[in-house]
């Protein structure tokens, strides 16, 4: 065994590793556990959010009942609140179909011209690059909030939320997998003199466009979610429902909402799950 | 044949194509009936030259400052939030995991606690928020309580997986080397699940930190109250620098997570 110490981590620099002579003599070296310093850190880490947040079990413990009475009132839904769900459950719906068909098709581009073995220009791939990390990193509720004041309350502003939201998930998903397709067919086509868009739309196309389309499903399935609750900072749908039963109290009626939610998300489910199965 | 002419000629499925742009715009129309577009809001183009002239000149007092109101408190509370509401998710859904598997309890018991994970999924977070502020009042703890809770659902999910997928070969050569119980879990049951599990925590740790930035908005803690409040009083440099913190935490977490979980995939490279 080499013991150069140069190329060592600097963990083991600092402990030693542990020297174990074999039965025929030769040395090897047993670097020393991680485990220790790894607990050690958590621990500490885990020591200071206590005190960040407050934590405190007595409070669960004291006032734990409060959480039953809520949940055995949400699990006894309203039936006769349906015919008020109805309205921005369809809301939703089309707040969702909407944003995602027009984010994934925004995306298409973006995903392209961010994919580093198309886009040579690295000046461009790095801007694109940037913005999409900043559209993922911005959460839903909050484009929404901001749109909401921009194009004033209800589904528009829910819409352009879902379309920005999806534009940079589809945009991210979408250049992962077109780094990894075979180039040869898109090489060919350039040297006979196609452009990169011809080259593109006729080599890279096919290649991508079932993970395409099943990333597109699975981005509507997450987004009849996310609109779900768009609506509790002003954005239409199903949340203005959310909202208001909370502030009122109406346990009830909020078991019907989540209810006819989770029946929506089932179907939407069950049918994303069947054309993705087609795809592949 | 010209290339251009076989690049004309190329396989095109016209009707295929036809057809899904038919049901596309099917499905847009109908969207769109219920989708009103009013025009941009009154003071929306005030609004947002406000969030670009906010992006652009961040207030660099809230950004660096120390008190309770300022940015890198905001973050640390954050974090904290997520990082105990992982925590406390992950080691509670063991137990739970474990009996909602095929391979260790029978079926019956196994999907009856499936449907209580189902159950903890369906509910959206923002209402597991606005439930557990009744129990336990507005703040961070409400934070953890919620994200606890809400991990539970996909880290058991994920956990069950890696339960099933156990290789009990090693188990019965174990019991065959004359293994206790004890050195059977410490050595068989162990090193097949650690890695797996681990990396679940990490990849909610990366969600449920997203998760907290908008949990604040309900009153549960976090950036989230502050910036829902500087939005709505227009005050667009606060906005600026809580939007670029935010921005940074998350893509530096996302860099590190990817990182740590690609290593517990591939070992040590």
């Amino acid at each position: 065994m080499s013991t150069d110490v140069s190329k060592m981590p600097l963990f083991d620099r600092i402990f030693k590793p542990q020297e174990i002579t074999l039965e025929n003599g030769h040395k090897v070296l047993r670097p020393r556990s991680r485990m220790p310093l790894i607990a050690f850190c958590v621990l500490t880490a885990l020591y200071i959010a206590v005190q960040v947040t407050g934590f405190d079990l007595k409070i669960i413990l004291a006032r734990g009942n409060q959480l039953g009475k809520i949940l055995s009132q949400i699990f006894h839904p309203d039936r006769g609140y349906f015919n008020k769900v109805v309205g921005p459950l369809l809301d939703t719906i089309r707040m969702s179909l909407i944003g995602t068909i027009l984010g994934c098709l925004l995306g298409l581009p973006v995903a392209i011209a961010s994919s580093s073995n198309i886009n040579k220009n690295r000046p461009t791939l790095l801007f694109f690059r940037l913005v999409l990390a900043i559209m993922r990193s911005v959460p839903t509720l909050i484009i929404a909030s901001i749109s909401a004041l921009v194009f004033g309350l209800g589904t528009f502003a829910g819409t352009v939320a879902i379309t920005i939201f999806t534009l940079g998930i589809v945009a991210k998903m979408l250049f992962e997998s077109i780094e990894t397709i075979d180039m040869k067919p898109y090489e060919a086509m350039q040297s006979f003199g196609a452009t990169t868009l011809q080259a593109f739309w006729a080599a890279c196309m096919p290649q991508i466009l079932p993970t395409y389309l099943s990333h597109s499903l699975y981005c509507f399935e997450m987004n009849v979610r996310a609109a779900a609750i768009l609506g509790y900072v002003g954005a239409g749908g199903l949340g203005i429902l959310i909202n208001e039963r909370i502030g009122w109290r109406d346990y009830n009626g909020l078991g019907m909402v989540l209810l006819s939610l989770f029946v929506l998300v089932l179907i939407i489910d069950f049918v994303t799950d069947y054309f993705r199965s087609k795809l592949s | 044949m010209s290339v251009m002419e076989v690049y004309e000629n190329r396989p095109r499925k016209l009707w295929v194509r036809i057809l899904i742009f038919c049901v596309l715009l099917a499905a847009v129309w109908w969207s769109s009936n219920g989708i009103s577009f009013n025009g941009i809001a009154q003071k929306g183009a005030e609004v947002a030259s406000g969030i670009f002239h906010g992006l652009t000149h961040p207030d660099l007092k809230i950004m660096f400052g120390t008190t309770t109101e300022d940015v890198p408190f905001l973050i640390a509370q954050t974090i904290a939030i997520a990082l105990l509401g992982t925590v406390i998710g992950g080691i509670v859904a063991i137990p739970i995991s474990f009996l909602a598997s095929t391979n260790v309890v029978p079926k019956g018991i196994a999907y009856l606690f499936r449907a209580v994970i189902l159950l903890i999924r369906t509910i959206p977070s923002l209402v597991w928020a606005l439930v557990w502020i009744r129990v336990t009042g507005p703040g961070a703890f409400c934070g953890v309580i919620t994200q606890s809770v809400c991990s539970i659902g996909m880290i058991s999910k994920m956990y069950i997986t890696a339960i099933e997928d156990l290789d009990t070969g090693i188990l019965e050569s174990l019991d065959a080397c004359g293994c206790t119980t004890f050195q059977k879990i410490r050595c068989g049951i162990l090193p097949q699940l650690s890695a797996s599990f681990i990396s679940t925590i990490i990849y909610r740790f990366d969600i449920n930190l997203k998760d907290a930035t908008t949990l604040g908005i309900v009153g549960a803690g976090g950036i989230g109250a502050s910036m829902l409040m500087a939005i709505n009083s227009r005050r667009w440099a606060m906005v600026g620098s809580f939007l670029w913190a935010l921005i940074v935490l998350v893509i530096i977490i996302e860099y590190f997570s990817t990182r740590i979980r690609a290593r517990l995939a591939h070992g040590r490279q």
